[in-house]
């Protein structure tokens, strides 16, 4: 197919596309208008009922747990994935890693870090660790949880690469390690259900006591629980990918195709 | 009816759906990918909120106060990191794609494959 004709079959598919969306857009209620019954209802007990006063929390570690816990292993699959993918081929050696990444392709130095950019990465990493703490550990409270504070905790990771280089990462960061963490906290959010089940109580029911004030740290049984599980497995992963990522920079190809 | 941000996700996503059309490398489709699946959170936050109504937090707000769709947001959120990590297993396939074929143009690939 040329490209012209690739145009035109996408035109005609985007009219027929454009046509069902309007016919759609017809049926809906306006913007601001919200008719489901399911989002009031879970508003308004939440707070009530699992002691949690931050709903979207709620939903995500509570009343739709068991999809999280299917999202949370898509996101694991995707690491493991890209630990596969980029798995060392076998005509590739590793450069010697004493130096910075090389710019490959013009076979020159990479330029160095400036100063700036050291200090500035070094400053800021102790706060994105105390940022990402909070974030994972409040997901009962405000606009936090897992999902968020583990992507702020690998940023810290991130930081400390800028700040040094690749082999300061590994060694912060060994594979080993990372990826044990990643398969436990994985592993603990479904082991959070199986407890549930080993009380007696339906898979991921939340079998912690609750506390008596809505949003205190210490309130709302396993979402604060899951949601610690899960900050650690988002941040393990990304460590994971990045490494995996920043792992190909080092690679060298005997013989070029 | 105030149909602005539906219209804004058919614009996101025909934009998206165009880039992947026409994309002449792997990265820009990717990138292109992307912002198709943008749409979907735009149209999520959308069809979730109710005017005037507060985020749906109660920890400073009274109980009962109304409160767009919790489940809407719980959906985006959750969606923008897998995204994210699965945009990763893309680009892994994208840089195994470069240095087998040393092309990064999918209308070549496609013609380098049988």
């Amino acid at each position: 197919m040329t490209p012209g004709q690739r145009r035109w079959a996408f035109l005609i598919a985007m009219a027929g596309l454009a046509a069902f969306y309007l016919w759609g857009l017809a049926g809906l209620p306006g913007f601001g208008t919200y008719l489901g019954p399911y989002g009031n209802v879970i508003n308004r007990i939440a707070v009530a009922q699992a002691k949690a006063t931050g709903v979207v929390s709620a939903v995500n570690f509570e009343y739709r747990g068991f999809d999280t816990l299917g999202e949370e292993f898509i996101l694991f699959v995707a690491a493991t994935g890209v630990a596969t993918v980029l798995r060392r081929l076998r005509d590739e050696r590793a450069r010697d890693a004493s130096g910075e990444a090389r710019d490959e392709a013009m076979d020159r130095e990479a330029p160095p870090t400036s100063g700036a950019v050291r200090m500035v990465a070094l400053a800021l990493t102790g706060p994105t660790v105390v940022i990402g703490w909070y974030l994972a550990s409040h997901a009962q409270t405000s606009p936090s949880g897992g999902f968020q504070g583990g992507v702020v905790l690998a940023t810290a990771f991130i930081l400390i690469y800028l700040a040094g280089q690749f082999l300061v990462f590994e060694r912060i960061s060994p594979a080993g390690v990372t990826d044990a963490v990643e398969a436990v906290s994985a592993g603990g959010f479904a082991a959070v259900g199986i407890a549930a089940v080993v009380a007696g109580l339906a898979y991921l029911t939340n079998f912690l006591p609750l506390g008596t004030t809505p949003g205190a740290v210490s309130s709302s049984g396993t979402i604060a629980l899951i949601s610690f599980f899960v900050g650690l497995e988002v941040g393990a992963a990304f460590v994971l990918i990045v490494g995996e990522l920043l792992d190909q920079t080092l690679l060298l190809r005997q013989g070029s195709r | 009816m105030q149909i602005f941000p539906f219209a804004v996700v058919a614009w996101i996503l025909a934009v998206g759906l165009y880039g992947l059309v026409t994309s002449r490398h792997l990265v820009h489709l990717i990138m292109c990918l992307i912002v198709v699946q943008s749409s979907t959170y735009v149209l999520l936050l959308g069809v979730g909120y109710k005017t005037g109504a507060a985020a749906p937090y109660f920890f400073d707000i009274p109980a009962h106060t109304p409160a767009v769709d919790p489940v809407v947001q719980a959906l985006a959120l959750t969606d923008v990191v897998v995204e994210a990590a699965v945009t990763a297993l893309l680009l892994a396939f994208a840089i195994q794609a470069h240095k087998r074929f040393g092309t990064l143009d999918p209308q070549e690939l496609v013609q380098l494959k049988g």
